[in-house]
């Protein structure tokens, strides 16, 4: 038997009340790649993140984390950085990316003294500069750009090295400018520190540029029933990898037609 | 022309903008109580600034022979440590309690009715019930005071608890963060200077209860003064009293509010820059 693959999604169903979200969601994400997540507004994208996070539980079906069944509630093993109010407010860009660390190492007090302290303080003060904002420790997070912002909460989930790192349209409220060099930022973060991502977006030119791998979801089936008895599932899968067959030009164009039709 | 909404006034401004109501209204007290003195100076309900003067000195600087201390202070005194020590109490378990019902649904689901409908009691109906219980010492002033403010201080701070954006809560367990963790950490900090403007909104109602304890019951302390010199309509007196009420309650709003920005800068972000 070979390892088992890092996220495994087997027949996964997501119900509430008579209304179903999602159905027959079967998947399986190797170490080490970059999913991006695509999908028309209600098509239950966040709420596919929001299993992986563990804060909510599927009505049916199996989620495993590197062989293990999910834990069914978040902790450091899946990082995940929001659209908005990823950082906290009341501590500086420091104390923030200390965090974890300080979580880690004092169960009690919830913050490390003497050296343990320098040394987390070191480790994060290494991380900011990596993702640009060595200039920035001692700010608060209402001093920062959106762009800022999202870099520290880049930072501040990478520190705990998660197995997975979610991201749920990460980039959705930046500038076109500042959107550019995130993803410069996240391709580079991604490849050094071998990362498995998933990322939410419902930019199709994004989820297509950063991801190794793009599913969309939507629903399958026809509205004769205003949509209530049928959940949504992966309806495209394509691989983006060196050697994977080029994508459909034709699909690809009525998947952007169901996404921004619009623009279309 | 400018519309009326759009015109703002400057600092300087605004200082005498704020000032003219103050003037404007001692000015006139002024003209009518000396018009009143002049006409008879044994009129006793809008005695003059002098006359209050005269009183306020009589009341803060002699010693009352018959009990040896001084009584304004000695009321003020008393009523500050009934109101501190009930506002101690108020503020220490709604903090507790605050945070607790705001990030526990367990507690939420047993305890937020009860604090729901103990907060819509109308609290002085409940003071029979303290001086029957407690009988008429500093216990039943002090819990007047706490049952008056402190449930709807925990409502208030359970309430933004709960309002906490839900991706930090789970931001902070991504990072590894126990339920005790996030409690100090996460949610202890954010509510603090909400808690300190929760306090500072509770002075007021704070003030009633006491003084409404003590009009009832008590032998000393701020408002059992101003209601033992109402019977002989000493205007003179209770207005210097009320003056004296107000401004501890202006002081102390004064230093929560300082308190809260020195704290706290990141909520504050308008005074910070």
């Amino acid at each position: 038997m070979t390892a088992p693959s890092l996220l495994y999604f087997r027949d996964v169903a997501v119900q509430y009340g008579d209304r179903i979200v999602l159905e027959q969601v079967s998947l399986a994400v190797e170490q080490g790649a970059f999913v991006s997540v695509v999908g028309p507004s209600g098509a239950g994208k966040s709420t596919f993140l929001r299993l992986i996070l563990g804060q909510e539980a599927p009505s049916r079906g199996v989620i495993h984390l590197e062989g293990e069944p999910l834990a069914a509630e978040p902790d450091r093993h899946r990082g995940v950085v929001f659209q908005r109010y990823s950082v906290f407010p009341h501590l500086s860009a420091l104390d923030n990316v200390v965090f974890g660390l300080d979580c880690a190492g004092a169960p009690l007090t919830g913050r490390l003294r003497g050296p343990r302290r320098a040394a987390a303080a070191e480790e994060a003060t290494a991380l900011l500069a990596r993702v640009g904002l060595s200039h920035a420790l001692d700010l608060y997070p209402a001093q920062l750009s959106g762009g800022m912002q999202q870099r520290l909460a880049i930072a501040q989930a990478l520190i705990m090295k998660p197995r997975i790192l979610l991201l749920d349209e990460p980039f959705g409220a930046l500038d076109p400018g500042v959107r550019k060099d995130m993803h410069g930022l996240i391709t580079e973060l991604w490849r050094e520190h071998g990362l498995t991502i998933v990322m939410v977006t419902h930019d199709l030119k994004e989820a297509f540029t950063l991801g190794t791998r793009v599913l969309a979801f939507d629903k399958p089936r026809h509205f004769d029933d205003g949509g209530r008895a049928y959940g949504s599932t992966i309806v495209y899968d394509f691989p983006l990898d060196k050697g994977a067959p080029p994508v459909d030009p034709a699909t690809l164009a009525t998947l952007k037609d169901r996404l921004d039709p619009d623009q279309a | 022309m400018k519309r009326l909404l759009n015109i703002r006034p400057g600092a300087g401004g605004r200082f005498v903008l704020g000032a003219a109501p103050v003037l404007v209204a001692l000015a006139a007290y002024a003209i009518a109580s000396q018009a009143q003195h002049d006409a008879n100076p044994a009129e006793k309900i809008l005695p003059t600034f002098q006359a209050m003067a005269r009183q306020a000195g009589v009341m803060a600087l002699q010693v009352d022979p018959q009990t040896g201390t001084i009584p304004l202070w000695q009321d003020t005194a008393a009523s500050l440590m009934r109101l501190g020590t009930g506002l101690a109490i108020a503020t220490a378990s709604s903090l507790l309690l605050g945070l607790a019902l705001g990030l526990l649904p367990i507690l939420r689901g047993t305890f937020g009715p009860f604090v729901a409908a103990v907060s819509v009691v109308p609290p002085i109906a409940i003071l029979p019930i303290l001086f029957i219980t407690f009988g008429l010492g500093e216990t039943a002033k002090v819990l007047l005071i706490v049952l008056g403010v402190a449930p709807v201080m925990i409502r208030d701070l359970a309430g933004f608890t709960a309002a906490l954006p839900s991706e930090q809560i789970i931001k902070a367990q991504t990072l590894g963060a126990s339920t005790w963790q996030v409690a100090l950490r996460v949610a202890l900090p954010q509510v603090m200077p909400r808690l300190i403007e929760s306090l500072r909104l509770s002075l007021g109602p704070a003030f009633v209860f006491l003084i409404s304890a003590e009009a009832i019951a008590s032998d000393v302390g701020l408002g059992y003064r101003v209601f033992l010199v109402r019977r002989y309509l000493a205007m003179d007196i209770i207005l210097p009293y009320v003056a004296w009420i107000a401004l501890l309650a202006v002081l102390f709003d004064l230093v929560l509010s300082q308190i809260s920005r020195r704290a706290y800068p990141w909520a504050h972000p308008a005074a910070g820059r």
